[in-house]
Parts: C-alpha cells; structure tokens; sequence
C-alpha cells in the first residue's frame, strides 16, 4: 500500500461497508463489488446489519431533526471501524461533509460525528486516495462513459480517480462525454417533486451521453444511475447503465440496471 | 411583481415545452461553460481572485454602515447627494420626486437590477414621466412589456426573429425588405432609435456596480456605453443602488470588476468601466449638473442580521444562472421573481417573503454547481436548505412529500423494521417487474414514473444477502 494509509498494530484496515440504501434495496451487486474491491486492496469489510440511510432525504428536505437522529444512528454503528467506506459520493459526502455540521451543536455527538467524518469515504477515493491503488486488475469489454455525480465531484472532489482505476481497466475504452460534469437531473427528491424539469436534465444527459457512442454509462451513485436508467427505459434510449464498482470489480456480467433478464 | 398568480411548476411546466425558450437556454449554456472554461485556462490564478474578491466583499458589509457614511460624505464632497430609502417605496418616491424637480419628461435608463427590484418604470409613467431603457436587451423588454429572464443577459431568452419583429412593430415606418434577421442589423436599428432618445432625457438612471466609499464615485460595468451616454449626456444623473453594494476602496473596485466581467460574461474586461465621481465639474466642458444616489436597503439590513448574510456578497454577474442546469431547462421567467436562478432562488424569499417565493429554494437538485461559480463564493446550496428547514418548520407553508418523508424517517430510525418493510417492497417491485428489467407505472411513486421507468431490484437486500453469505460477527 502506497496511500495514506497508516498500517495500525491491529494489522490491515477494518472498513465498515455504508451500502447505502439504494444499493441494499435495488443493486446489491453493487454493494459486493465494493467489498471485493475493498477486501483485494487488504481491507477487512464489515457489513453492519442494522444500516438503513444516512439520512438525506431528511436533511435536504429541511427536516433536521429526523437527519440528526439518523446521523447519531450512523455514527454509533460505524464509529468503531477503521473507515467507513460507502459505494456513493452523495452518502460518503452526508458523513463527510454534513454530519459534523449537524450534530456541531449536540455535545454528546459532535465530536463523535466530526471523528466519524474524517474517516468517512466514497470507494473509488478510498481506493486511490487512502490505499494508493493504481489499478484493480478487473476486464471490460466495450466502451463506456463516464458520469460525474454532483456531490461526489464538488464535495469530496471526486474526478480523477474513478477514471483513473477504470483506464486501467483491460479492454475497456473510456470516451468522455460532453458536460460530464453536469448534473443527470436525479437530485434526490427532486426528481419526483419536480419531475418534468428532472426529465428535460436526464434527456440532456442522455444526449451527451448518446453523443460519444459508448455502449455503457458509469457513474458512482445509485440515485444518478437509477435516473439515467429509468428515463432511459422510458424514452428509448440505446445505453447501459451500470456502477462504477461493478465495472472495477469485473462484475459486469449480469444485467445493467433497468435491463431484462 | 403583479400579475396571475401562477406556481413555479406550472410555469416550469410552459417553459419546457418552448422550443424557442428551449433552444436560446442550451445555446446560453453550451457557450458560456465553453467559453468560460477558456477564459480560466488562461487564469491559473482565478481561484486567489475569487477568494480576494469573496473577502472585500464581507469586510465591505461587516462595516456596511461606516462605509455608507463615509461614501455619502465623499459624494457631498463632490458636490452630489444622497438619499437614503427604506424600501422600495420610499425609492419609487425618492427618484421620482427628483425627476419631477429636474422637470423631466423622459428619462434614459442603463441596466439596473435595483430598479426592477424597486418596479421604477411604473411608478415613472404613472408619474408622467416616460422611461426610455437604452441597454439593447432592457429596450427590446420593454418594447415586448416583459421583464428580464437573467441578471447581465435580460433578453436571452428571446431569438433574432422575434427581435426583429418586434422592431418592426415599435419603430413604425420600417421598410419591409429591410433585414433585420442578423444581432448587428438589429443592433444597428436600436441605436439609430436609441441615439434621440439619449438627447431627449432631462434626466439619467443608472445603476451601480459598485459603490466606492474613499472617493464617493459610482462604478459602472457595460459592454454597450450606453450607461455612459446615460450619466453624461443628461441634465441630471440619478445613480439607484443597493446599499450592498458599498467597497472600501478604488483597488477594492477593481479588484471586483476582475471577477465580475469574467463571471458574467467571461470576458477579461468588459468594453466600459466607468468610474462617476459628482456633478460635471465647472471646467467641464459637458456632463450633469446634478448628481444623486439613491440608496435603497429593502430588506438588506434585515438580512445582514440573518443566517442569508451571505447572499449580499452577490455581484449580480449571473453566472449562478448561466450554469444551472435547472434555469437551463425552465428559464428565467419560471421564477417569476426579479432574480431568478439559484442567487434568486435565495434573495427572493428574503425580498419577497417565503411564502410567496416557498417553491425557489426547493426546485434544485443541489448540483452545487453555482457555489462552484460564484466569484464571491456564496454557499448556495446551503442556504437554501436553510430556506427548506424554515419551510419545514412553518404550518402554513405546505412542502411536497412531507408526510412521506416523516413516515420514511419514522422507519429509517427503526432498522429491523425498516429491513422488513425494505423486503417486501423489494419482492412486490420484482413482481411488477416481471422480465422486463423495468417498472412503467408505480401508483406510489406518481412523481417517479411519470418521467422514467423504476429499474427493478435485483433481489434480496444487499445486507441481507450478505450476512446469509458470510459468517460476521453480530452488529
């Protein structure tokens, strides 16, 4: 391990795996393609049984008090591992960046959640970052693009290294489509409580995404993926849709999301 | 603002099925991030501006009231005056009065924000007094009788065709083989009508992009010159401002016209900056005799005092709307509010009250994408979910999916049982499923399959799956 890593007289990391509820309910390839990531990287991975979410849905609606008890929930269940390490960018970026801020206040909690947030992390930045992982040795045959989830990209500054892990992915051809960096119009409850204007931002993406000609999406967040795939069942649209962790794992074989046995 | 009470998503709803509407915002859009990511490809050091700029800007309003005076001493010292209004009332009357005691008939106009704000026009005309807007895209509004859709950028939600038309309907008289199907025939046009105008005004209005309190001066950003005719060529010059927009210092004022021009319309420097200090002076062979600012507060000290502090370090350059992909797919009109936009989705319920402007702060995806933007580095994102806990906490504003949201947080708070509810939503969306892959109608998820199918669930929940695949020890 070349990352920032420090090696602890306990021995290899203990991870505490934040599956994310969308990944426990929908995807759980996802969730075992990131333990297989972890554990070929010398972590040992704990899947606590009583996660549920982290609580935004609750805390972007304005409903603090729900995020805050959900929180407090989180940091007592993952606070004993090493690291908590969560297949999404939005839910790593909730532990990361939100949790302190609202227990900050809680003197019971705060220290707790601002220790629990700094070992908090999205998988591909954990792998990089931390680990210091330069390839995971997974096969792709095709072409695939990929698609920057908004909170993983503006708050944990995730970017460079999923691309990097997924170019060192053997047969697999990266093509960068036009305003990756744009948001898929997924947005949380946002999608539901202003649905058309969610479409008209996936139907955007899907453009820019059908511009490059890859056959699959990749993005690191449950929420981005299922709208992408969801509209674009809908509306017809010829991509794949698939977590970047399956791709990195070489759990790609299944069907993508949203697609027929 | 007046008119139907329409809510956003009904408007929202119009917008998207504009192509023209739709057609203007992607080309807005696809330009601007094309072009500003050259403008900071030849900016290594933007980043060290924006935090200068972000820094001058909360010194500016962490002594707003010291500096107000000393800018209003500084303008007396010149020979102009100040005027003080509460709100935007009081600013209606103020310079409406002092356009009746220059004795106008008609008044020049560059592009303000705070006179929509304030709906300085109307109370104009109703005043006798006929308002002549000289920016291109402010004239060409109020030609069509509408208001601006974005902050620098008024008419961009309009195309060269229906300019043009317009034009042919206003100025009378057009030569019908005349072309004016190209932005320089139509620019041409404007300023052969604009030109007598400009020499008609008794009085000029302008805006103010800065406030500068060690020299008392005004400054004035345009790309068109048309504020500098406004402020020279009149008897009178009557400056409206919000008191925001106060800087300590020349260098001050500079160091925010760097990130201004390039935030609002990436460019390095826009073609006029201009700074105003006073009347013309005796030597001078032209310019106003008089010289007033007009300060308006309306609710920016109130704000000062708040958890929205933040947003008055706006600039007013709009690159917060240029880049949101949720003003990108409904426009500025959606919004039906002065500003629109994130920074509007913010400034608005504190001008406007929340409950008329409850829907801004809630339509965003939180992307995050403005606060990226924004040369002043004001948290957007945050602060309108501080505008959603106030809604939240508020029993006469109603939030979409509250119920939902309580009775989900009321399960998510109780593991065990949400596992079991979790596993049998998950077996009953598999059976809608069938092979398909895909769910085209779910009745308690309307707002979802409305617009897109629900992929299925694979099957089984992943925590469950694994604990039947691995021995861990019980946590």
């Amino acid at each position: 391990m070349t990352g920032n890593h420090r090696q602890t007289e306990s021995g290899p990391p203990r991870v505490g795996l934040f599956a994310t509820c969308l990944v426990d309910a929908v995807r759980p390839t996802v969730g075992f393609a990131a333990a297989k990531l972890l554990e070929d990287a010398g972590c040992i991975v704990s899947v606590p049984r009583r996660q549920a979410c982290c609580g935004q849905p609750a805390y972007n609606a304005g409903d603090r008090e729900n995020a805050a008890a959900i929180a407090r929930q989180v940091v007592g269940l993952f606070e004993s591992f090493d690291y908590v390490v969560s297949p999404s960018g939005s839910c790593a970026a909730m532990l990361r960046r939100h949790y302190p801020g609202l227990l900050a206040r809680d003197p019971d909690w705060a220290e707790r959640a601002r220790a629990l947030g700094e070992k908090s992390w999205e998988l591909t930045s954990f792998l990089v970052d931390v680990l210091g992982a330069t390839a995971t040795g997974a096969r792709f045959a095709g072409t695939a693009t990929y698609h920057d989830s908004c909170s993983g990209l503006r708050e944990l500054g995730i970017a460079g290294q999923p691309r990097a892990l997924l170019s060192a992915v053997a047969g697999l051809e990266l093509r960068e489509h036009d305003a990756a960096d744009v948001c898929c119009g997924f947005g949380g409850t946002f999608c539901v409580k202003y649905t058309d204007i969610a479409a008209a931002m996936t139907d955007r993406k899907l453009a820019a995404i059908g511009d490059t000609g890859a056959e699959t999406v990749l993005a690191g967040d449950m929420g981005c993926l299922m709208a992408i795939a969801g509209r674009a069942r809908r509306t017809g649209a010829r991509i794949r849709v698939r977590h970047v962790a399956e791709v990195l794992a070489g759990m790609a074989d299944g069907p993508a999301l949203g697609e027929g046995e | 603002m007046t008119g139907p009470a329409v809510a956003f998503p009904e408007r929202a709803k119009a917008a998207l099925a504009d192509p023209v509407l739709g057609t203007a915002l992607a080309k807005l859009q696809s330009e601007f991030r094309r072009d500003r990511a050259a403008m900071l490809s030849r900016m290594p050091e933007f980043e060290a501006l924006r935090d200068r700029a972000m820094a001058i800007r909360d010194h500016a309003l962490a002594r707003l009231d010291a500096l107000l005076e000393e800018f209003e001493r500084n303008v007396i010292a010149a020979g102009g005056h100040v005027h003080w209004c509460r709100d935007a009332a009081e600013a209606r009357e103020t310079v409406t009065a002092l356009c009746r005691a220059a004795g106008a008939t008609t008044a020049a106009k560059s592009k303000s924000m705070l006179s929509e704000e304030i709906g300085l026009n109307a109370a104009l005309a109703e005043a006798g007094i006929v308002p002549v807007e000289t920016d291109l895209g402010e004239y060409i509004l109020q030609l069509r009788r509408e208001t601006p859709s974005h902050i620098v950028m008024p008419a961009i939600h309009l195309n060269a065709g229906q300019i043009g038309e317009t034009f042919r309907e206003s100025h009378g008289g057009l030569d019908a083989d005349r072309d004016l199907g190209d932005p320089d025939a139509l620019l041409a046009e404007a300023r052969a009508t604009l030109r007598r105008r400009f020499l008609e005004a008794d009085v000029g209005i302008t805006g103010a992009n800065a406030l500068i309190a060690e020299t008392g001066s005004i400054m004035l950003v345009t790309n068109e010159g048309n504020a500098d005719l406004v402020h020279s060529l009149p008897k009178t010059h009557i400056a409206v401002a919000g008191i925001e927009k106060i800087v300590p210092a020349l260098d001050d004022a500079m160091a925010i016209v760097r990130v201004l021009a390039r935030s609002a319309t990436t460019q390095e420097i826009t073609s006029y900056t201009t700074l105003v200090t006073g009347p013309a002076r005796e030597t001078d062979a032209d310019g106003p005799r008089g010289f007033h600012v007009v300060l308006v507060d309306n609710g920016r000290s109130t704000m000062l005092a708040g958890p929205y502090a933040d947003v008055l370090r706006c600039i007013r350059c709009g690159a917060c709307q240029s880049l949101c992909p949720v003003y990108g797919a409904v426009g500025g009109h959606a919004y039906d509010a002065v500003y629109a936009g994130p920074v509007g989705a913010v400034l608005t319920p504190a001008l406007d009250g929340l409950k008329k402007a409850a829907h801004l702060p809630q339509a965003s995806s939180f992307c995050g994408q403005c606060e990226d933007v924004c040369p002043v580095r004001i948290p957007l994102p945050s602060l309108m979910r501080r505008l959603r806990e106030d809604s939240w906490r508020r029993p006469d504003i109603p939030v979409a999916g509250k119920r939902l949201i309580r009775i989900w947080a009321w399960a998510a708070r109780r593991p065990t049982l949400y596992r079991l509810v979790q596993r049998i939503e998950i077996a009953a969306l598999r059976l809608l499923a069938g092979r398909r892959g895909a769910i085209r109608s779910l009745p308690f998820a309307a707002g979802w399959t409305a617009a897109r199918d629900f992929p299925a669930p694979e099957g089984g929940g992943f925590v469950d799956r694994w604990h039947a695949s691995r021995r861990e020890p019980r946590s």
